[in-house]
């Protein structure tokens, strides 16, 4: 059995992850497109680690879940007190460092 | 590999979906798709460990905290339309069809050959061999993510505190607030009023009716009244002249008290029963 199929479909997957990253406004959907983005990569790693008959990509993916998890606690708390101060989850609303 | 064709094309369609749909939820229950046919893929690559791990703590924990994070925030925290830099959203679509292309192309092109498989690092069960690997080669990289997972958790603690800027008031300081606000402007000291109750309709959403026959505002809570679900009184009592015909019985002497907007209607009703 062959893994381009699953190489060919993670590709896909982070492409459309970042079309997200890059279009949508709500920071939330955007942080939504970011996890896309890490599992598009998990999902390569786990196919890789079956082409080569190793282990060390299935480490990989686990290590990628665990740093995931860990963004994502802080990155929501980010969101949640921005939106706190300025009633707005939207990341244009956030500029106030560009001027 | 059966499981990959038909799981795969759910999956690009769900991404899809979540580039397309306005409401965050929506996107959260497209991902949540995504993830646990991703799971299913998983399992389908001989990664048993990650499959398992892939729902616990992605579908559980990650989806759980982006559901709850947007009940926080609102789930009216839809997108805005506005371009703040103008085509940016034309350039990332075609720069995103570009990236895919390429990476579709030119993955497609190299042969793999035929893989491994995982039967043999896999001999005496996936999670003891990933455990051997994981604490002997990356013990370090292991410890590291302790350090990684409290300072997170320290940081999310620390984001989420909120300082109080202003004491506590107290219901002592309630109470003298409501008694200063009764002196200085007239506004009722008592308790708000309750909702109407009416014979065929009874719930917070409708409002009761003063004396003069005009709906109480403050009978309402203003969180309705801001969504606009606040139902009028005399609209309930509208349909009561169809089912009075329907079940054949007399008009209702007390209508007038509850619609005084449909007065007009009911003129020729009441007045045969006037001569009484």
């Amino acid at each position: 059995m062959n893994v381009t199929a699953y190489v060919v479909l993670s590709g896909i997957l982070f492409t459309i992850g970042c079309v997200g990253v890059l279009t949508r406004r709500n920071a939330i959907v955007v942080f939504m497109c970011v996890e896309l983005m890490l599992n598009a990569s998990n999902l390569a790693l786990v196919a890789f680690a079956r082409q080569h008959g190793n282990l060390d990509g299935q480490i990989a993916a686990f290590f990628v879940m665990v740093v995931a998890a860990a963004e994502v606690v802080v990155g929501l708390a980010i969101i949640m007190t921005i939106f706190r101060t300025r009633r707005s989850a939207s990341v244009d609303d956030a500029s106030l460092l560009k001027y | 590999m059966i499981a990959f064709w038909i799981l795969a094309p759910v999956m690009v369609i769900a991404a899809l979906g979540i580039l397309f749909v306005r409401k965050a939820v929506h996107a959260a229950m497209l991902l949540a798709i995504v993830m646990m046919s991703l799971a299913v893929l998983y399992a389908a690559l001989e990664a048993p460990f990650l499959f398992a791990v892939q729902i616990i703590v992605y579908t559980g924990a990650i989806l759980m905290l982006f559901l709850f994070v947007v009940m926080l925030v609102g789930v009216d925290a839809s997108d805005s339309v506005v371009e703040t830099i103008r085509g940016q959203r034309v350039l990332a679509v075609v720069a995103g069809l570009a990236l895919g292309l390429v990476m579709v192309l030119g993955l497609s092109q190299i042969s793999l050959g035929t893989a491994v498989g995982l039967d043999g690092a896999n001999k005496g069960g996936n999670i003891e061999a990933l455990a051997n690997i994981l604490f002997s080669r990356y013990v370090f990289a292991f410890e590291t993510t302790s350090a990684l997972l409290i300072t997170a958790a320290v940081g999310a603690m620390v984001l989420a505190h909120r300082e109080r800027l202003t004491p506590r008031s107290t219901q002592a300081t309630l109470t003298a607030q409501r008694m200063k606000d009764y002196a200085e402007h007239g506004t009722h000291l008592g308790p708000l009023p309750p909702p109407g109750v009416y014979a065929r309709h009874n719930a917070v959403d409708t409002p009761a009716l003063l004396p003069d026959g005009t709906a109480a505002e403050s009978s309402v809570s203003r969180v309705l009244a801001a969504r606009g679900t606040v139902r009028s009184a005399p609209a309930r009592a509208e349909d009561i002249e169809p089912i009075q015909g329907q079940i054949g019985g007399a008009p209702h002497a007390g209508r007038d008290a509850v619609a005084p907007a449909t007065t007009t209607e009911v003129a020729p009703a009441t007045g045969e029963e006037d001569p009484k």
